[in-house]
């Protein structure tokens, strides 16, 4: 098992940059989730990481080690592909075997391996069936059993639940997490969904564009996001984003939105301009003591909770309340905030402004 | 359950469909079936008119084919006694005595070894080549790809004359090395894109799964790519291997003697006395059978390809 650290790396394809000087730390046994839409360079950085791309510039090292130029089979690590890629000539036995003839084990000892980990993997049944005729999740317990025989450094997951249908990803995703939570070893996997990667990750980095917009845990990330890219992509419904004009000093506390004062954590940093505040959903409070108001385009119910859409002076925003508040389209309604959940962005960089409450999260990455 | 379906053709239409494959086998295999007819007949059954359907079948025409024989007076023929073969006793009914093989057995294996030498050739070269341009940035690919297609955009035969002169000036004419060396570069063009569309299908993922396994990328390609490209690759040999065993314009042309084939041979089959029909359809039908065996043999990887599903698109 070993620690994974990425250092100022870089891929280009031509004229096109798939990755712009990334660097993070993957820590020894952590389950760290590369998040981000299609097309931001996650999955170009862990084939980087894996050995199946060569990155143009940076370093990466694996337990220590620097790997950035070595070939994929020198790297001891092990690969789960979104369409599981799994031999199709050979059984499922032999598929699971075949990373350990590779490093010259004996077929005796192969035998056991295997077994082991079919017990794990609970597919003792089907170890003599070819890999043709399997459902998809046996096909991912498969791979999953490819990738942990060998016992290696590091697992590599693309999107691997991408191919599963939605009820059996929910499964396959916790049997992932209490698998790696048993054998602890350290996990790099790829998704665009943010929902899976809060769940299962205990860091995620964001990724767009090429870029690393930020890179931490779930909860700092969701609670706050350095840039409004990551503040919009996680989290369903997103961050609501207040539009407006105006500035905030050093040691203020307090902006103006559309007339009223609104209080927000300690700025450490002041900006001018174009500014958004965001807030997430469920930090929207009903009051009528309020004077900032918004009315009610939508409700969309939900069990416990429900979504109401609302129109405000800055723009139409989405508030979680609970359900059993009850609200009818077109009430106008006073809006309140928690203050101390607050964010303010810079539109033009679109970068979160330091305060007291986020510079804890956004100050060491 | 409707009686009515988009997909599910209907019982009419499966029986016109029926009708016109069994009609159109009927019209491809009726030559082949009457050739083979042919060889079994005697000379004078394979010229009757009108011709005959129902016959007295006889070795007569594969003797002739593998033997060389001489008129024997009767007199000869009392001297020699009863005939101890049968073979024999086919020649001498006629009047004649067996002199000696006929070069039919050196032709047909000619063929063999042109004919297979090129296909392996083809194929190990092609499978090379169609990996390469489906798997590595080779500079300036669609250049050389349509410039590897462009060699089969004449007639082959067209270039006979400077490959006569240039097979001469190398030494060879008339050499297994030469004819394999021929038919290699006819069939190659075509071996490469029919291979290249193979191993475009196979998803990469299936490599790099090796790779990470702890293969080099030659094991991967043998151990993972060529399973899986089987299809492509027996396919592409059937093609190469008719191409090469049928060709008659280039053998009559640049063999005469030791590398030549049984396609120039089979129609110099002459009897005494006239074509001797029976003995070419009995080269004609011999000539057929191996090309059928590697067909066959081969047909189950044709069909094997789509049974794999290891990959969820």
């Amino acid at each position: 098992m070993a620690q994974i650290r990425i250092q100022n790396v870089r891929k280009e394809f031509g004229a096109f940059t798939a990755v712009q000087s990334s660097s993070f730390t993957v820590e020894d046994g952590e389950f760290f989730m590369l998040l981000g839409p299609s097309g931001c360079g996650k999955t170009t950085t862990l084939r980087m990481m894996a050995g199946l791309e060569l990155p143009t510039s940076g370093e990466i090292y694996i337990d220590g080690e620097e790997v950035g130029m070595k070939p994929a089979s020198q790297r001891d690590i092990a690969f789960v592909f979104q369409m599981f890629a799994l031999y199709p000539h050979m059984n499922v036995r032999k598929n699971i075997s075949y990373p350990l003839l590779s490093q010259g084990m004996s077929r005796a000892e192969a035998k056991t391996r295997v077994e082991e980990v079919a017990r794990i993997l609970k597919i003792e049944n089907i170890l003599d069936r070819p890999v043709g005729g399997l459902s998809g999740g046996d096909r991912q317990r498969v791979a999953l059993g490819r990738a942990i025989v060998r016992r290696p450094k590091a697992f590599f997951m693309d999107e691997p639940l991408g191919a599963l249908d939605a009820e059996f990803r929910e499964h396959m995703a916790e049997e992932l997490r209490a698998l790696h939570d048993r054998i602890g070893a350290t996990t790099v996997y790829v998704t665009h969904d943010q929902l899976e990667a809060m769940q299962m990750g205990d860091k995620i980095v964001v990724m767009n564009h090429g870029v690393v917009e930020q890179f931490g845990k779930p909860q700092d990330i969701y609670d706050w996001p350095a840039t409004k890219f990551v503040a919009k992509f996680i989290g369903s419904p997103a961050m609501n984003f207040f539009d407006f004009d105006g500035m905030i000093g050093i040691g203020s506390n307090a902006i103006e939105l559309s007339g009223h004062r609104v209080t927000v954590p300690l700025s450490r940093q002041g900006a001018s301009g174009k500014l958004t505040l965001g807030v997430r959903p469920e930090h929207i409070r009903f009051s009528d003591a309020s004077a900032y108001r918004g009315r009610v385009l939508a409700t969309e119910y939900l069990g416990t909770t429900q979504i109401v859409t609302m129109a405000t002076p800055n723009g139409e925003i989405k508030a979680r309340t609970p359900a059993k508040q009850s609200v009818t389209s077109g009430e106008i309604i006073g809006l309140e905030f928690d203050p101390q959940t607050l964010t303010i962005f810079d539109d033009m960089k679109g970068q979160a402004l330091l305060s007291e409450a986020n510079e804890r999260v956004l100050r060491h990455g | 359950m409707s009686s009515y379906s988009v997909t599910e053709p209907s019982v009419r239409q499966k029986w016109a469909a029926g009708t016109l494959v069994v009609v159109y086998a009927l019209i491809t295999i009726l030559p082949l079936l009457w050739i083979i007819a042919t060889s079994f007949k005697s000379p004078s059954d394979a010229i009757a008119y009108p011709p005959k359907t129902v016959f007295q079948p006889t070795l007569e025409g594969y003797v002739n084919l593998f033997t060389t024989r001489t008129r024997a007076t009767e007199q000869d023929l009392k001297e020699l006694g009863e005939p101890n073969t049968w073979y024999d006793r086919i020649v001498r009914k006629d009047g004649f005595i067996i002199a000696g093989p006929s070069r039919f057995m050196e032709r047909f294996s000619n063929s063999m070894i042109i004919g297979f030498g090129s296909t392996v050739l083809c194929i190990v070269l092609g499978t090379a080549a169609a990996y390469a341009f489906s798997r590595f940035k080779v500079p300036l690919k669609d250049d050389l790809l349509f410039f590897i297609l462009s060699t089969r955009m004449m007639p082959p035969i067209a270039v006979a004359i400077p490959i006569f002169l240039m097979f001469r000036s190398l030494g060879l004419n008339d050499t297994h090395a030469g004819m394999i060396l021929l038919y290699t570069a006819v069939n190659l063009s075509l071996a490469v894109w029919l291979l290249k569309g193979f191993i475009d299908e196979i998803p990469i993922e299936y490599e790099e799964a090796a790779l990470i396994d702890g293969y080099t990328r030659f094991q991967a390609f043998y151990k993972v790519v060529l399973p899986q490209a089987m299809t492509g690759i027996a396919s592409t040999a059937i093609f190469c291997l008719i191409f090469a065993w049928n060709e008659y314009a280039f053998a009559v042309l640049l063999t005469s003697g030791t590398a030549q084939t049984a396609p120039p041979f089979i129609p110099t089959i002459i009897g005494v006395g006239g074509q001797d029909w029976p003995a070419v359809a009995a080269g004609a039908t011999l000539f057929l059978v191996p090309v059928m065996i590697f067909t066959i043999v081969l047909r189950k990887h044709l069909l094997r390809g789509i049974t794999f599903g290891a990959v969820r698109k």
